[in-house]
């Protein structure tokens, strides 16, 4: 571009700088501050709906819980592995039975117990032995804030252990879906005619399928842990109602005049769709991201619940535990054993859900308040 | 102004914000003007003048975070202002009605448009006319605007623009109000369409007697229909007389500029003179006189004092410190 | 720039576009709309044309068909290369260094300044994007030319402008950033399509006024496409009038508007709406009646809505559009070689007073 002769518009327009003096900074600084500029304003839209910030709240504790884990474990009393590891921890208190004939000769139930129920835990005693019962599931106490699991586990430390998967899970959902979804859709949008077609009804299909019959089916065939059924999901979300609606959001994009205006300035298939189309697709696609992560917790206590899946503790294998050695129900009665684990589960997932909502009042004008 | 008799609507001082987050829109400011019975007055001026807001006070539909801070509004006499919502819903179609910026978009594609019609006739007249008195007013009204009688069980995607705009047009009629307002009733249709919309306009106005407000930002078409014209600046009125003296001569500079700036089929080829600068942002209007941004005329006055809306001959006011400063004739750009 | 005028800058030959009305997934087409039919024209350098005509008689899409947004089903179109100096036929380039040099001689001024550019990019992305796309320049020397560009269409300062989004940005400011992206890789030819028709009247003219200044100071040629006749009349110095997909009249603009001939053109200027209340506006001589021309017959397109047609008319195919005395070219049976009327009475249009 630097030639001898000054073009027509050269001459018309050009004034002699030092080299620099235009732009004192150079492009990559702007660039960013120009990112930073964008998030502060997205967050201060962010910020006026209130139910967004309570998810948000809700999944910063969550977050919160989910970095204390490796911490607690490593300093204070909840070092002992014996006592605290969420998977192999054992801790319960032994209460002592004295086993006597019949029901009829129980004097003191505290510490007495007739033959038939002793069968039950200490198998082959006889009347006049002592049988040791650990008593599983504890209640809160003794140093167990949320107290044990059937298996004497500590449930606190299963539970803020399990966080950790659970964001685990929900960001490879979450992104998967996005890289596919967002894919799929541009693709579909921009070139139309059969590759849409075709696109489009394996998303059809891809909805119809009942998710949970076929997850089943697959757990059978592979052991699905806890990154493949992160692929798993987003797969699945990605090619299906996720990838029509970035569909839609990409056409209506496409026909917009500044495309046309990329065209003729000289770009190419590959140039509309990565520079223009996908990035004003994107924020759509974030948006999904949070439903997908909404859908990934609580599909995952779901397959955990019916013992599918292979993954060492989770929310799910804590309602699982507790379902398999019959305290499902019991009612209030073994509280601890449900409602920490119910509500992790659903807390979280509606957090990502509100966030969900408030970030489509900042991406979708028309649903602002104002 | 004094109330007159012969007045059908007389608007006094209105003054009119919005409230959004940002801040108060100051819309409209100070207006005021009358129209005699029976005489069609043009408002005339560029987005955000506050034509459209002035236009939707009268009809009480301005939006909710609208505040009418003062002035009123004279309907025959009646203070438009001062009703609540259901009065002016009764008034709405009977006294004063609307055709809307693109109401030809507006028709509700599952009825037939003589449904929609008889529609409106069922809510604002009383008592409710009967099917054969409905089917006569609309097959008049259909005859008024040039739409062939057959086409009253038809639906609205059997119409074409124009059709559709003159049915609009019909329906504003239906209950013979005294008022109509139209706002920029041709904008969105081709010149020829536009041209016989304006015709048809002009005829039933000089049929009816009908008094119409037409809001447009062309001002050729405010020169075509209209007697009395005003040029709204940033929520002003600026300038106010018959259509005739003000094209002839405009005595406000923006009115001035304006004119000087419009192209045109006939006459000769004039060198357009270009108006400094944009339409001013209403959260924050310039001090004083609104205009004087873009005035070449302006004066340390202007910059400071707001100029009052002064008579300078029968019929023809204009808000301005320095009007003598406007030539006569129009200006002339320079060429480079 | 002098010694160029004259040269042909542009020059359309027999431009066909024909849009098929979808019959189904699997069955071929046998209906088809005329959007552009037959449509011929040139442009030298140092002038600009305008295509006028109301919404459907194809401006739009002869305009689209230039800048190769969309493929024409028939014809040619010759565009002067702005480095090589040599036309390039556009509707047959295959390469994409050819395709490269033609973006750099053609561009485009679209009507939208609100979504002609894309909102999550800078005002420096959207201007250098065709310097970028074609890979031209450094970022320095991209950055120097679009500061340059900036200051040529009035924004001045430009440096504040650069890093800015088009939201916040006035319609006219946006409408001319739009001017400087057309102009980036200076181009010969620009096709701008109604680029005022959604600005506030009170800075249409500056944004026009602009178009010509560069025009002079750039040499660049114009294919103004408007409905607006006045306007047309204000930038182009000869007017072709479509309808319905055919030209049926074009000429020097003064010569057209004081003596237009077709009986369109006549219904046209009759039907603008002229800012002088005094102006007495001679009767529209014109039928309603919208026709699409979906498989029209070779007949003259405006039969439909012409007020004098007659058997020669509805015999006949379309008439051809060529020179009835002078520069001024009609399509019309009733006009004879010399630019007489043999038609009906028709109603005096004079438009000078």
């Amino acid at each position: 571009m630097v030639t001898k002769e000054q073009s027509p518009l050269e001459e018309a327009a050009h004034v002699e700088l030092e080299p620099g003096a235009a732009l004192p900074e150079s492009l990559w600084k702007v660039r960013i501050k120009l990112f930073w500029a964008g998030l502060r304003r997205n967050w201060s839209l962010f910020k006026e709906n209130k139910i967004g910030l309570m998810g948000l709240i809700v999944i910063l504790l969550f977050a919160l819980m989910a970095i204390a884990h490796p911490i607690m474990r490593s300093v204070g009393p909840w070092q002992d592995d014996d006592v605290y590891d969420p998977v192999i921890g054992y801790d319960a208190p032994i209460e002592n039975f004295e086993i006597v004939p019949t029901a009829a000769d129980v004097v003191d139930p505290n510490s007495q117990m007739d033959v038939m129920t002793a069968q039950l835990w200490c198998f082959g005693s006889l009347p006049g032995e002592i049988c040791e019962i650990p008593l599983q599931p504890a209640p809160p106490g003794n140093g167990h804030i949320l107290g044990t699991d059937p298996l004497g586990r500590d449930i606190a430390s299963q539970l803020t252990f399990s966080t950790r998967s659970a964001f685990m899970l929900g960001l490879i959902a979450a992104v998967v879906t996005v890289g596919v979804a967002t894919t799929v859709g541009s693709i579909a949008a921009f070139y139309g005619g059969w590759l849409d077609t075709f696109l489009m009804r394996l998303a059809d299909l891809v909805l119809l399928l009942p998710l949970i019959p076929i997850l089943i089916v697959l757990s059978g065939l592979w052991t699905i842990n806890l990154p493949l059924l992160g692929i798993l999901i987003g797969v699945l979300s990605g090619f299906g109602g996720t990838a029509i609606v970035l569909k839609s959001q990409a056409l209506s994009i496409k026909v917009k005049p500044f495309n046309d205006a990329a065209r003729v300035s000289g770009g190419s298939n590959t140039h509309l769709i990565f520079k223009h189309i996908i990035p004003n697709v994107l924020p759509l696609s974030f948006l999904y991201m949070m439903f997908t992560v909404t859908d990934a917790v609580s599909l995952e206590a779901t397959l955990s619940f019916f013992g599918l899946l292979n993954i060492d503790m989770s929310w799910g294998i804590m309602l699982n535990t507790a379902q398999s050695q019959g305290y499902l129900r019991t009612g209030l009665e073994f509280w601890w054993l449900l409602i920490p684990a119910g509500l992790a589960v659903t807390l979280l997932a509606a957090g990502f859900f509100f966030v969900g909502r408030a970030m489509d009042e900042v991406i979708n004008p028309r649903l602002r308040s104002r | 102004m004094t109330a007159h008799e012969s007045n059908i609507l007389e608007v006094n001082n209105l003054v009119m914000n919005y409230e959004t987050k940002e801040g108060m829109v100051s819309a409209v400011q100070d207006v005021s003007f009358s129209l005699p019975r029976g005489h069609s007055l043009g408002l005339v001026g560029e987005s955000g003048c506050g034509k459209t807001s002035v236009a939707l006070t009268l009809i009480g539909l301005q939006a909710n975070n609208a505040k009418v801070l003062g002035g009123e509004v004279l309907l025959d006499g009646d203070d438009l202002l001062e009703l609540d919502k259901e009065q002016m819903r009764l008034r709405r179609w009977t006294d004063v009605s609307m055709v809307f910026q693109g109401a030809m978009n507006s028709w509700n594609p599952v009825y037939t448009v003589g449904e929609q019609i008889r529609e409106a006739m069922d809510i604002h007249w009383d008592p409710k006319p009967s099917a054969a008195e409905a089917r006569a007013k609309t097959e008049e009204l259909f005859g008024l605007v040039g739409i062939n009688a057959d086409m009253i069980d038809r639906y609205p995607h059997e119409f074409s623009g124009g059709m559709k705009q003159r049915a609009v047009i019909a329906m504003a009629l239906s209950c013979d109000p005294k008022l109509i307002i139209a706002d920029e009733p041709t904008t969105a249709l081709d010149v020829i369409v536009q041209e016989q919309i304006l015709e048809e306009l002009r005829k039933i106005q000089h049929d009816l007697g009908m008094s119409i407000i037409y809001i447009s930002h062309d001002i050729a078409v405010i020169a075509e229909i209209t007697d009395l014209m005003g040029v709204m600046y940033a929520g002003k009125l600026v300038e106010i007389g018959s259509t005739k003296d003000i094209f002839a001569r405009p005595r406000h500079p923006y009115a001035w500029l304006i004119l000087s700036s419009t192209p045109s089929v006939t006459g000769p080829r004039r060198q357009l003179a270009p108006l400094e600068g944009e339409p001013p942002n209403l959260l924050d209007p310039p001090s004083g006189c609104r205009v004087h941004p873009r005035c070449p005329f302006a004066t340390e006055k202007c910059v400071n004092e707001e100029p009052p809306l002064v008579e300078v001959e029968s019929g023809h006011s204009i808000a301005c410190w320095n009007p003598e400063q406007v030539p006569v004739g129009l200006a002339v750009g320079s060429s480079e | 720039m002098s010694e160029q005028n004259g040269q042909i800058r542009v020059k359309v030959d027999g431009l066909r576009k024909l849009f098929p009305i979808s019959k189904g997934l699997f069955r071929k087409s046998t209906d088809f709309v005329y959007a552009v039919d037959d449509v011929s024209f040139e442009i030298k350098a140092g002038e600009s044309l305008g295509l006028v005509g109301e919404s459907g008689c194809g401006k739009t899409t002869t305009g689209r068909m230039l800048v190769k947004l969309d493929d024409a089903t028939d014809g040619e179109v010759h565009i002067r290369n702005a480095g090589t100096d040599e036309m390039i036929e556009v509707m047959s380039i295959q390469s994409k260094v050819d395709q490269k040099e033609f973006r750099k001689s053609v561009q485009m001024i679209f009507q939208d300044p609100y979504e002609s550019m894309n909102p999550r990019r800078t005002i420096f992305d959207i201007v250098a994007e065709p310097l970028s796309v074609q890979g031209i320049g450094t970022t320095e020397e991209r950055e120097q030319r679009v500061v340059d560009l900036l200051r040529l269409v009035g924004l001045t300062p430009p440096e504040p402008f650069l890093f800015r989004y088009p939201h916040e940005l006035s319609g006219g400011q946006r409408q001319r950033i739009a001017i400087a992206r057309a102009l980036v890789m200076e181009p010969t030819f620009v096709v701008a399509d109604e680029p005022t028709s959604m600005l506030d009247v009170s800075i249409r003219i500056s944004i026009m006024r602009l178009m010509l200044e560069l025009a002079e100071k750039l040499g660049v040629t114009y294919l103004y496409i408007t409905h607006d006749l006045a306007v047309a009349r204000y930038m182009c110095d000869k007017i072709a009038v479509m309808y319905l997909g055919k030209i049926v009249e074009m000429g020097p603009t003064e010569s057209l508007l004081e003596n237009p001939m077709h009986p369109y053109t006549r219904a046209l200027l009759s039907a603008v709406p002229v800012p002088d209340p005094s102006y007495r506006r001679p009767q529209v001589e014109i039928e309603g009646g919208v026709a699409r021309a979906i498989n029209p017959p070779d007949q003259c397109r405006f039969l439909q809505r012409c007020p004098f047609a007659v058997d020669q008319c509805r015999n006949d195919p379309h008439p051809d559009l060529y020179e009835r005395g002078g520069d001024h070219q009609v399509a019309c049976h009733l006009v004879t070689s010399e630019g007489n009327w043999v038609g009906g009475e028709r109603v005096e249009l004079d438009l000078r007073s």
